[in-house]
């Protein structure tokens, strides 16, 4: 109980759940790329790709279950922190004065989350609940259906992500979800270093640049295949 | 130099305060931003008005008593210099200066520039020190400390506690305060043994008292006086990781 209590009550506790809880949905972002990049291996390949976690509901579930629990955990320590750091403050400054050093990034980590969040509810709708009135291209994404080479018949993922990106409104917003995603993570990957403790005056530089560079590459990764289908490389 | 001060001016804690607008003439760009409210109080006094209240003791920039933020920046936004080691050189003739105390919910103002920073005193008192009982003077060769750690302990230890860390953040977080305390005792064998002890009680102190919490922006160490390094934070994150699960379960 203590352990909990010091990870839920304390200011350091919080900030420790959130570089772990963080830390943890970087790591299924960047699995999540690693598939969706099958895209450019045709659709036999992210088609079997999809068929085996679809069919595999030991893998699924737990993972979708897990995932809701850490980006519910993200959450909520974002905003007990941020409502005890608007406290802190009653009075401002005057005029508002830009805060000293302070990144854009740093100072927009619940805005660009928020519409990240926003984002995922939208793309679990769109791709995941396949819900018609929200994909744009007037079809149902569930009736796609795709036959692998060894005959089995699955859902076609990769006409779903073509379908899908061929609308502009989509890809846009989607372009832009992944913009700020990779400015909360320009920020957020060195912040969680810093909040595990895991820096230092020799690895603070190191760190940094590695957060910038895993922000940029997760920002090509994801704006290439919206892009790709926008341009006709994939179809 | 001819200056206009944009002032605020409190009477108590109670008061809800306002922004007061003074002449500040023939200010020698010579003097220290202390000394140029010096003469405004003087000329304030003169005309049988109450003068600014601000805090200063040693005014060479080693107490860490003054607390001014000057044009949006703790200590006017220097490097490395506390406000009464401002010089007015740094200003022009003409220009308009906003003067305003520490902003933060743990530092009431208590008038006008002077805020109440007994918060800071009593995350002290939760932890930072070294429970050391009388006796003979140990030899000082006989506690081997290595040169990296001596010299980083000296960095956190050049804390003057003036809450300009406090003053910038937009968090109003007091981290950079209480982990340059938590490192300085905590990196020296004198102050190890109570390491754990130390980062759990003056963490929880600092929660009690309602700062912020470290979103890792810089502004603390870019306005600190003393340079203090905002690593001081990580080392005090892991640290209090480390005394947590040391807790037990």
């Amino acid at each position: 109980m203590k352990l909990l209590a010091g990870l839920f009550n304390s200011s350091l506790g919080k900030k420790l759940l959130m570089a772990l809880t963080g830390a943890a949905l970087l790591l299924f972002v960047i699995g999540h790329l690693v598939g969706n990049l099958q895209i450019f291996f045709g659709p036999e390949v992210l088609n079997a790709y999809g068929h085996f976690l679809q069919s595999n509901v030991e893998i699924i579930w737990p993972a979708r279950l897990g995932l809701l629990l850490t980006v519910a955990l993200h959450i909520w320590s974002a905003i007990r922190l941020t409502a005890e750091n608007r406290a802190a403050r009653p009075i401002p400054y005057a005029g508002n004065p830009a805060p000293a050093a302070a990144t854009y990034a740093s100072r927009t980590m619940m805005m660009s989350g928020l519409i990240v969040a926003s984002f995922i509810v939208y793309h679990l709708l769109h791709f995941t609940v396949k819900t018609p009135q929200v994909n744009f291209a007037g079809e149902d994404f569930h009736k796609l259906t795709y036959q692998l080479a060894n005959g089995t018949e699955c859902h076609d993922v990769y006409a779903m992500m073509i379908a899908g990106f061929r609308q502009p409104l989509v890809a846009g917003f989607y372009l832009l979800a992944m913009f700020l995603l990779c400015l909360h993570l320009s920020h957020g990957v060195q912040a969680a270093f810093h909040s595990l403790g895991l820096k230092n005056k020799a690895w603070s530089p190191a760190l940094s640049t590695f957060g910038y560079v895993v922000a940029g590459a997760i920002f090509l990764g994801y704006a290439s295949i919206p892009l790709a289908v926008l341009t006709g490389i994939v179809r | 130099m001819n200056l206009t001060l944009k002032v605020w001016r409190q009477k108590n804690a109670d008061d809800p305060g306002q922004f007061e607008t003074y002449d500040a003439p023939g200010i020698i760009p010579d003097m220290s931003f202390l000394e140029m409210l010096d003469v405004v109080n003087d000329q304030l006094i003169a005309a049988g008005k109450e003068p600014i209240a601000f805090d200063s003791d040693c005014r060479e920039g080693i107490c860490g008593t003054c607390s001014l933020v000057i044009n949006g920046t703790p200590h006017g936004g220097q490097k490395a210099t506390t406000a009464c080691q401002l010089h007015m050189r740094h200003f022009s003739d003409g220009d308009t200066i906003t003067i305003e105390p520490w902003r933060a919910r743990p530092f009431p103002v208590l008038r006008d520039l002077v805020v109440d920073r007994g918060a800071f005193d009593r995350i002290i008192q939760a932890g930072g020190f070294v429970s050391v009982n009388t006796g003979g003077t140990p030899e000082a060769n006989g506690l081997p400390v290595l040169k990296d750690d001596a010299d980083l302990a000296m960095d956190a230890a050049q804390c003057i506690g003036c809450g300009a860390c406090v003053a910038a953040c937009k968090n109003a977080s007091a981290m950079l305060f209480v982990s340059a305390k938590i490192s300085h005792l905590g990196l020296l064998p004198q102050g190890k043994v109570e390491k754990d002890r130390r980062a759990l009680k003056m963490v929880a102190q600092m929660d009690q008292e309602g700062f912020g919490n470290c979103t890792v922006t810089g502004s603390c160490e870019a306005v600190c006086p003393k340079e203090i390094s905002i690593n001081f934070i990580a080392r005090m994150n892991g640290d209090y990781a480390v005394a947590l699960l040391k807790q037990g379960a």
